[in-house]
Parts: C-alpha cells; sequence; structure tokens
C-alpha cells in the first residue's frame, strides 16, 4: 500500500468515522452535531476534488486487501467511479445542510445522522468498489443503513412500508450475492475490467453467460426499480424528506442503475454483451419501465408518490442508455446518472419544504403556493422542466444524446419512446407549475396557515441544486462538465473502433 | 530454551484457569478478582501459544515425558490454535461483562461466588479438549466441560434453571456415554486411542458403528435436531453472560470433535453423512420457526443457536462426502463466527432485559429506556450471524456456496440461502422493535442506558462483523500443521 | 472367543436397557438410575476388551479407562443427585 492508495480510504473513512461520533453525541448537543456533520461533508468534497483531479492526471489509485483465498476487497478510482463519487459527495453536502434544517426539532436525531453518514460511506463504497464482491458488500451495507432511515419516524405505518423496503433489497442482495458467486465460479475473478472479463465463458458456455446475466440484473434490479422489482420505491416515501432525496439521488436507486453500469461495461464488456443478445432485452425492459413509472405517476395526487414513480421512470434512461450499446447513447446514460441525482433531489427538498412549512403534501392542495414560497417553487420549476426535457436544462442534454445514441445504434424506436416520456413528464409536472404558479390559492383557513417558517438551511439546498441543474445543462460543453467527463469514461469503456 | 517454552505454553493454558479455578474457590470473597485475573493470565499465555505456532508450526508435548499409547499428548494446530484464541478472546469479554453483571448488589452472593471457579473450570476443559490427541482424554475433558456448564446453567438457582439443568446433565451423561461406548468399540478393535492410530488403521464395520456411536452422543451434547430438545431451555435460563458461554463456548467443542474425527476416520458410507445433512435442515427449519414463534428474547437467541448448528452440520455434511478440506474450513469458519457472535447476542440480550426490566419481545417497544448501545450491539450481532458481508459469517457462507456452486450442489445452495432468509426473518422481529417508537406511553427520555457493561457485547458483535474481512489470513493461520488434511 | 462375545453382547444389552430407560422414564431419580445402567454396561465392555486368555495379564489399560469413567460417573451422579433434591425442594416451596 503506498501513499497514493490510501486516497480512497481516506475518502471511505470519513464518512464512515464520522457514523460513529455521530451516534455517540447526546441528542442535545445539536450544534456539535452540526459541525461534524458539516465537518465530514466538507472534508469529502476537498478530498474527492483531489482524487477527481489526480485521476484526470493520470494517477491511479488501487488499494487492494485480500479477504478470502482468491478474493480481494479492492477499492479504485477509475473515471466512472469519481464520476459517481463526485455526485455523491456534492449532494451530501447539499443534503446535510437540508437535513441539518428539516430535522431541527425532530426525534432521534443522532440516529439519524448516524446512519445517514453509515449509508454516505455505503455510497462511496460501492462507488470505488474495483469488483463485484467489494460491491456487494457496500450494497449490503446500503441496504442495512438505509433501513432505519426510511423507518425514522418509527410508526406503525412506517414499518409496514420498511418490511417492504427490507424484503426487496435483502432479497435483491441475496440474488446479487448468488451472481457474484457465480461470476467467481464461472469466470474466476470478479474484477471490473473496461472491455469485461466474460469473453472467454460466453464462448463456452453462452447460456451460463446469459443465465447469470439474468440473475444479475435482477439482484441489480431491485435497488434500481427496474418493473417488476419496483414496487418497494413509491412505498419508501414514508421517509423524511431529506432521506427520500437521498435515496431517489444517490444513494439506492442509482447504486442499482451504477452497478447496472459496472456489469454491462465491465463484467461482460458491451461487446460480449452484444453478441450473447443480453443488450435488446434489457433496452426493453427499461423502456417498459420508463413508460410505465411515468403513466403511474400520472394517477398519484400525493407529491412524493408522483415523484417516486417518476424516478422508476427516469432512472430507467440510464438502463435503456446502457442497453443501447452506442457510444453516444452511453455518454447519455452516463450524463443522467448524474442530471437526474440533481433534478430529483431538488424536487424532493421542494416537497418536503411543502409539507414543512404549508403542510402541502398532495397535488390538489399546491394552488398558488409559488407566491408563498417563490425560492421553492422556482427551484422545483426549474428542476421539472429540466425533467422534461426542455433546453437548455441538463435533462434535455441527457434525453438528446440518449436519442442520437438510439439512431446511431439502428434503433429508431427510442425517439418516439423518448418523445413518448417526455410528453408523459409534462402530462404530471406541469399541471403542479401550473396550479403553484397561476391558480389562486384556496381559502380553506388550514391551507394559508405557515406551519413552520422554512430556514436558509431548508431553502438554499434546493436553489443550489437548481442552479446546477441550470449550470449542468447550459454549460454542457465546457470542460469539467459532467458530459466532459462521461465522454472521456465512454473512451475507455468502448474500443476504439466503435467511436 | 524453546523446547521449555513450547512445553510450558501448551500445558498451562490448562492448568492457570484449573488453578484459578481452585484458588477462586477457596477465596470466595475475592474470586471476581482471581477469576478475571485467571482469565486474563490464560489469555496472554494463549497469544504467546499463538504466535508460537505462527512461528514454528505444529508442536507436541508429552505430558510427564509419556508416550503416545500410554500418556497423554497434547498436539496443537492452526485449528486447535484457532479455536483456542477464540475461546480466550470470547472467554475474556464474556469475563469483563460478567464482573459487571454480577457485581450489582440484587444479584445473590452466590451467584458470584460460584460463577468464577466454575467458569475457570469449564476454560480447563475447553483448553483441554482443543489440545487432546486421544479419545479418552477427550471423554474426561468432555464430563469436566459438562459439570461446570450444568453448574453454570443452574447459577441463577430458580426453578425454571435447575429444571433446565438437570435435562441438560442428563443429555450431558448420556452424550459422553455413547461417546465412551465408540471409545470402547475403537479400543476393542485397535488396541489404541490415540489419532495418530485411528489415522493408521483401516475402515472395518466396528470402526464404523464407533464412529457413529461417538457422533450421535457428540451431536446430543451440540444439540442437533432432533437432540436438541434440552437447549432452548438451559441456554435461555441461564444468566446472561453463562448463556453467552454456553452458546459461544460450550457448543463448539463438540463440534470441533465432530471436525477433529471427521480428519481421522472414514465416514462408514454416504448413508451417514447424508442423514446428518438431513438432520441439518431439520434443526435449521426446526430451530427457524420456533425462533420465529418465540415470544422471549433469550430464547429467540436460544433458537437460533439450534438453527445455526444445524447449518454447521451442512456443512459437515458437504465436506463429509468426499472430504472437501473447503468446506470443513467453512464448517470451522462457521463455527468461529457463530461464537463471537453469539456471545455478544446473548451479553446484550442479558443488557437489555436488566435496563427494560423484561425481555418480552412484543413489549420491547413499549419501554421509555432503549438501551441503544446493547440494541446496537444486539444488531450488529445479527448481521453476522444472518451472514450478511462484511462479517465472518459471510465469509463461511460463501466458502460454503462457493465449494456448492463448483460442484453443482444446488440443494446445499437452496439450504444455505433458506437459512440465510429465515434468520432474517427472526432477527427482525427484535430489530424492528428496537426501531419502534409509536407504542411507547411515556416520553423517551434522554436516558439511553448506557452503561460499562456495554463495551463487551459490543466489542464482541464489532469483531464479528470486521473479522470477516480478515477472512484469509484466518483460513491460512487454521492450515497450519494441516489440520484438514488428514483424510486422504 | 463364544464367551468374550457373551460377556460382550450382555454389556450392550445392559446399555441398551439403561437407555431405553434414560428415554422413556419421567421420575428424575429413575431416570439417573438408568443412566447409571448406561455407564455399567459401556464398562463392561471395556473390561471384556481387556481380558486376556489365562497365561497372558490382561490388559491394563482399559482397566484405568473404566476407573476414570467411574470416578468420572461418580461425580455426575453427585451433581444430578444434588440437581434433583434441589429442585424438590423447590417445587415444595412452590406448591406451599
Amino acid at each position: 500500500m503506498n501513499d497514493a492508495s490510501l486516497l480512497p480510504l481516506m475518502i471511505l473513512m470519513t464518512p464512515l468515522c464520522a457514523a460513529p461520533l455521530l451516534f455517540a453525541l447526546p441528542e442535545r448537543s445539536a450544534r456539535l452535531r452540526t459541525a461534524i456533520n458539516l465537518g465530514a461533508a466538507l472534508l469529502k468534497l476537498v478530498l474527492v476534488s483531489w482524487l477527481s483531479w489526480k485521476v484526470s492526471q493520470g494517477v491511479i489509485y488501487d488499494l487492494r486487501l485480500t479477504v478470502l483465498p482468491g478474493l480481494e476487497f479492492n477499492l479504485q478510482a477509475d473515471p466512472l467511479a469519481i464520476l459517481f463519487i463526485a455526485l455523491s459527495a456534492v449532494l451530501w453536502l447539499i443534503t446535510t445542510v437540508y437535513a441539518v434544517g428539516y430535522l431541527e426539532k425532530g426525534p432521534h436525531r443522532a440516529r439519524f445522522f448516524g446512519f445517514f453518514s453509515l449509508c454516505v460511506a455505503a455510497t462511496v463504497g460501492i462507488a470505488l468498489a474495483g469488483n463485484l464482491f467489494t460491491f456487494l458488500i457496500f450494497y449490503e451495507i446500503l441496504t442495512l443503513a438505509t433501513y432505519p432511515l426510511v423507518i425514522h419516524y418509527g410508526t406503525a405505518a412506517a414499518l409496514r412500508a420498511g418490511r417492504i423496503y427490507l424484503i426487496y433489497t435483502l432479497g435483491g442482495g441475496l440474488v446479487l450475492l448468488l451472481g457474484t458467486l457465480g461470476l467467481w465460479v464461472l469466470a474466476g475473478s470478479t474484477d471490473f475490467v473496461p472491455g469485461g472479463i466474460l469473453a472467454g465463458v460466453a464462448e463456452d458456455s453462452p447460456l451460463a453467460a446469459q443465465l447469470l446475466f439474468l440473475v444479475l440484473i435482477i439482484g441489480l434490479g431491485v435497488k434500481a426499480a427496474l418493473v417488476p422489482l419496483h414496487s418497494w420505491l413509491p412505498i419508501a416515501m414514508i421517509a423524511p424528506a431529506p432521506v427520500s432525496a437521498l435515496l431517489h439521488a444517490v444513494a439506492v436507486v442509482k447504486a442499482g442503475a451504477f452497478g447496472i453500469m459496472r456489469v454491462v461495461y465491465e463484467v461482460y464488456g458491451i461487446e460480449t454483451a452484444q453478441l450473447l443478445g443480453l443488450t435488446t432485452p434489457l433496452a426493453v425492459l427499461a423502456a417498459v419501465t420508463i413508460l410505465y413509472g411515468s403513466i403511474r405517476a400520472l394517477g398519484q395526487d400525493d407529491i412524493k408518490r408522483r415523484l417516486a414513480w417518476s424516478t422508476v421512470s427516469q432512472v430507467s434512461y440510464i438502463a435503456l442508455g446502457i442497453a443501447l450499446a452506442s457510444p453516444i447513447a452511453a455518454i447519455g446514460a452516463l450524463a443522467h446518472l448524474i442530471h437526474q441525482g440533481i433534478m430529483k433531489i431538488t424536487l424532493f427538498m421542494v416537497a418536503g419544504n411543502l409539507a414543512e412549512g404549508r403542510g402541502i403534501k398532495k397535488v390538489s392542495q399546491m394552488n398558488g403556493v409559488g407566491l408563498a414560497m417563490p425560492g421553492s417553487m422556482a427551484a422545483f420549476t426549474l428542476a421539472a422542466l429540466g425533467m422534461i426535457g426542455l433546453p437548455p436544462l441538463a435533462g434535455f442534454v441527457s434525453k438528446w444524446y440518449l436519442a442520437a445514441g438510439g439512431l446511431q445504434a439502428g434503433q429508431g424506436w427510442v425517439i418516439p419512446l423518448l418523445l413518448g416520456s417526455s410528453l408523459l413528464n409534462a402530462a404530471y409536472f406541469l399541471p403542479m407549475i401550473h396550479r403553484a404558479w397561476f391558480r389562486t390559492p384556496d381559502t380553506a383557513p388550514q391551507q394559508g396557515l405557515v406551519r413552520r417558517r422554512i430556514g436558509w438551511m431548508l431553502a438554499a439546498p434546493p436553489i443550489a441544486t437548481a442552479a446546477l441543474v441550470l449550470i449542468a445543462g447550459g454549460l454542457a460543453n465546457a470542460p469539467f462538465s459532467p458530459i466532459e467527463w462521461t465522454r472521456f469514461i465512454v473512451t475507455l469503456e468502448y474500443s476504439q473502433e466503435a467511436l | 530454551m524453546t523446547e521449555m517454552l513450547a512445553i510450558d505454553w501448551l500445558t498451562a493454558v490448562i492448568f492457570v484457569p484449573l488453578a484459578g479455578a481452585m484458588l477462586a474457590f477457596l477465596l470466595p470473597r475475592q474470586a471476581h478478582l482471581v477469576g478475571v485475573g485467571a482469565m486474563a493470565l490464560t489469555a496472554l499465555v494463549t497469544i504467546a501459544l499463538v504466535l508460537q505456532v505462527l512461528t514454528e508450526g505444529a508442536m507436541i508435548t508429552h505430558l510427564g515425558n509419556w508416550e503416545a499409547p500410554l500418556g497423554i499428548d497434547l498436539r496443537v494446530d492452526g485449528l486447535s490454535a484457532i479455536l483456542l484464541a477464540m475461546t480466550a478472546g470470547v472467554g475474556l469479554l464474556v469475563s469483563l461483562g460478567a464482573l459487571d453483571s454480577y457485581a450489582s448488589r440484587r444479584v445473590p452472593e452466590r451467584m458470584r461466588r460460584y460463577f468464577w471457579p466454575l467458569w475457570l473450570l469449564l476454560l480447563s476443559g475447553l483448553n483441554g479438549a482443543y489440545l487432546s490427541t486421544d479419545l479418552f482424554n477427550l471423554y474426561v475433558m468432555l464430563e469436566v466441560i459438562a459439570l461446570a456448564a450444568v453448574g453454570l446453567t443452574v447459577l441463577s438457582g430458580r426453578i425454571e434453571a435447575v429444571r433446565a439443568g438437570l435435562e441438560y446433565m442428563y443429555a450431558s451423561i448420556l452424550g459422553a456415554l455413547l461417546f465412551l461406548m465408540g471409545v470402547g468399540f475403537v479400543y476393542l478393535e485397535l488396541g489404541r486411542l490415540d489419532f495418530a492410530g485411528l489415522l493408521a488403521a483401516n475402515s472395518s464395520p466396528a470402526l464404523s458403528a464407533a464412529l457413529a456411536l461417538m457422533v450421535a452422543g457428540l451431536a446430543l451434547k451440540t444439540a442437533l435436531f432432533p437432540l436438541h430438545v434440552w437447549l432452548p431451555q438451559a441456554h435461555s435460563n441461564a444468566t446472561a453472560p453463562a448463556s453467552a458461554l454456553l452458546s459461544a463456548l460450550v457448543v463448539k467443542v463438540s463440534l470441533y470433535i465432530v471436525l477433529r474425527l471427521a480428519q481421522y476416520m472414514l465416514p462408514p458410507s454416504e448413508i451417514l453423512v447424508a442423514l446428518i445433512g438431513v438432520l441439518g435442515l431439520g434443526a435449521i427449519l426446526w430451530g427457524s420457526i420456533q425462533a420465529l414463534r418465540a415470544e422471549r428474547l433469550k430464547l429467540l437467541v436460544a433458537w437460533s443457536t439450534v438453527a445455526q448448528i444445524g447449518l454447521i452440520f451442512v456443512a459437515f455434511a458437504r465436506a463429509g462426502a468426499d472430504g472437501v478440506a473447503e468446506s470443513w474450513k467453512a464448517a470451522a469458519l462457521l463455527m468461529l463466527a457463530h461464537a463471537i457472535a453469539k456471545a455478544a447476542m446473548f451479553l446484550a440480550a442479558g443488557r437489555i432485559k436488566d435496563e427494560i426490566g423484561h425481555d418480552r419481545i412484543r413489549d420491547l417497544d413499549r419501554s421509555p429506556i432503549r438501551p441503544t448501545l446493547a440494541q446496537l450491539s444486539f444488531a450488529v450481532a445479527a448481521i453476522s450471524l444472518v451472514g450478511l458481508p462484511p462479517s465472518l459469517g459471510f465469509a463461511g457462507k460463501w466458502i460454503l456456496m462457493e465449494g456448492a456452486m463448483t460442484n453443482g450442489y444446488w440443494h446445499w445452495i437452496v439450504v444455505t440461502m433458506t437459512a440465510t432468509m429465515l434468520s432474517v426473518a427472526y432477527f427482525s422481529r427484535v430489530l424492528t422493535g428496537f426501531l419502534r417508537f409509536d407504542r411507547q406511553r411515556t416520553p423517551a427520555g434522554e436516558h439511553q442506558g448506557w452503561a460499562l457493561a456495554d463495551a463487551a457485547p459490543l466489542t464482541l458483535a464489532l469483531f464479528a462483523l470486521g473479522l470477516g474481512l480478515f477472512a484469509a489470513p484466518i483460513l491460512s493461520f487454521m492450515d497450519i500443521g494441516y489440520p484438514f488434511g488428514a483424510t486422504p | 472367543m463364544s464367551t468374550g462375545l457373551i460377556f460382550g453382547l450382555t454389556g450392550l444389552a445392559v446399555f441398551i436397557i439403561g437407555l431405553c430407560g434414560a428415554l422413556i422414564l419421567v421420575d428424575p431419580l429413575r431416570r439417573l438410575l438408568a443412566l447409571k445402567l448406561c455407564s455399567v454396561g459401556a464398562s463392561f465392555m471395556l473390561i471384556v476388551a481387556a481380558w486376556n486368555a489365562p497365561p497372558a495379564t490382561p490388559d491394563p489399560v482399559p482397566h484405568a479407562l473404566v476407573i476414570t469413567g467411574i470416578v468420572v460417573m461418580i461425580s455426575a451422579t453427585a451433581v444430578a443427585l444434588a440437581l434433583i433434591r434441589r429442585l424438590h425442594t423447590l417445587e415444595q416451596e412452590q406448591n406451599d
């Protein structure tokens, strides 16, 4: 182990060491808790920036520890890992500010922030995992760390939702364990290598490789909320708003999508996956999920449920981009990993503000709320328009690349799919925006009531992420934009001839 | 010089706790000081022994310089050293927990006085069993262990404990006698009882019968389904430190002997192996069902022991058919994982009971006091027992399933997965109670019920979770002296 | 040979009778006595194993084993008896 390989470990240890400190703090010491929270988040952001800079300079980070005979615990910072870890670092800081404000007087803050930190640590591990075995370890830790957050309020309803969440995610984890074992037995390695490790196996026993793919996608699809495995996501909405925001933007859902990315690109290799005929079924599954999630979102009156169904739909853009097997679509998929994160986190934080500030939990109660909470609703509007795919916002950029990638791959059906999905997005987001800005407020007495003042810690984070939505879209071609970085990744995942 | 040292550590690890037991018995007022002192000294001796094994490999000592067939040999290899280390580590932490647990004024004087001599005697017996190289010595050690363990079971003096202890005593005697019968058969056939003699012998019907008898006796002692009936009551009615020792350490000795015997004596046929596998499966199912139905926390933990022992026997069965060393190692890892995690869990359950005042699972969430550290220890121990990564239990299950998958034994994978899911189901009954807050009648106070006594279960639980990352070095240490290579 | 066999089978039979008793009987004291019978059977077999035709002396090792076994069994019986007594007292207290 040299000095250089310590950097990923330090990034992992930052939230991991913050967690026990936060657990141990008495409920009263709010200031110290906030200091630890923000300090850790800032430290991680600095370390991640440094890491990103080093990696872009070509420094290789690789930390290995033999856990079982032949199997290593491996952290490595490849460009794909940087993409995900940077997202998590930025959004952790913003969400922490929001969560501190959100839970100001709430119960069990020590526990909440402890598990919150553990959850971030698990996300770091997932990002930096250099093989599927390490990925699996953090995938399970993520499940365990998010469960207490989902049932944070400790009510019977929360516990019921939590049980469903646990059954789905632990079940998914077991299936992934089976898949990892299968990979280990078949390939004798679980390493993530650009170009994949299964080319030989695919030649010898294509059926085994195909079956393994099915098992792995089921294991990862649970967290990524691919269609038959998605039911837990709308139910998990019972969690506090900062948790939902984190779950939908970086932690759980993205962990699944990121895992699919790793499996397709670096376990199978895009060419082997195509050769085995695996990409088309995955693309179809993603397409079904995109449409189904949007359609279900239409019917929801509860704001957070509508957003959750929208996540089901939007996250599958990533799977679609991977499955289209064209470099341009891959850029779209990778960019969407970031873009969907910043857009969705904005929407959830605003939903939390609506509920906390005005007691508004349903779409039908949103009339005229724009004037009452202009900052939050402006952020909401920006993010929602981004989701719909309006240029020059972030969502437009990823959809554009996906569409172009579809054409490049000769899959013309992607264009109507994306158009249809955008129309559906518009159909469930525009009414919300319309109600908020253009309808007169209901005069029912409880509607106008201010339940709680929205302080800067609640108001600023969604505005900040909304600004990111604008920047990521508007400056897509600037150096150091996500798109630039994803181009760099795609050149690694696709062999030169493909480009 | 090194020769002298070698002899010292092997005998010392048996005789230090034995001397401590006598001293603690003679000085009842200072029993706790003597107890912890002797335990700490034993731990140091164990460390020295482990280091020596690390540098010099397996070692043999002839007690009183009488050699094998007539005298008593003590032998240490990687497997016995790791079990000695497990015993010392778990024992030391449980002792520290016990120091606090029996210090309270509410605890009768008698318990404080008798716990330490009994526990040190048990420790001496455990260490002796791990170092034995002949069957009769093992039999004697088993009896020493059984007597001390029964004493620990009935320590509280409550009627349920005495009743459970008596049942345990019967099971123990019967198990030991079956073992003795087996030993007799071996002597009839071979005229010697040492392991080397067993290894050299050709298989014969008499030896097969002997193996079957001995395995039956050990299965009774280790509570393999359907011979488990004594265990849940005995383990759930003992005081918390005693439960931790019984469940973590005592049960492991019989498992260890089965593991050892299997290296020296070929199983007579596939039938015995298959039978063990089926009984293991039965234990997993029945133990889990009972754990799902248990109304008290400690009873649930005790039933989970029955289920997990079943899984270890499944690993035995998986290995036994064709003598797969990997599966024996998986079983050894699972034993290690279970010992550490179950000790943590019983201590944590005891702490929860102490703080809340009861251990009814249904009402855990009604108490205004939430002993958070004890609950955390319980949860972390549960993660390890379920076998989620990166725990030691996960490492054991991984090796078990890897071997099964490589050979295409899908049924063992199904069994392991089933065991995992069932354990999630019964442990989550408890864990959700920890996190539920709406049924509490009084507001939750700042009082979180922390105490120094939480240190022992928490440390054990964290070890159970973290050691999984070091499974590879543990496995290679275990292989010193080739304990898994005895069978061709 | 046949004598040895008869003695051996007798030992086995005694063991089995004791085993049945230990499994079937309910009264704690009777169960303990049944277990004693088991141990007698097992010891018997070991002694048979030690016997050699007259000119040769019997093998001393099984004798040593049996003596150890007897000592072990005595302590086990003592503990069990003490527990039975204790249980008896506790049950009486409960009934009063």
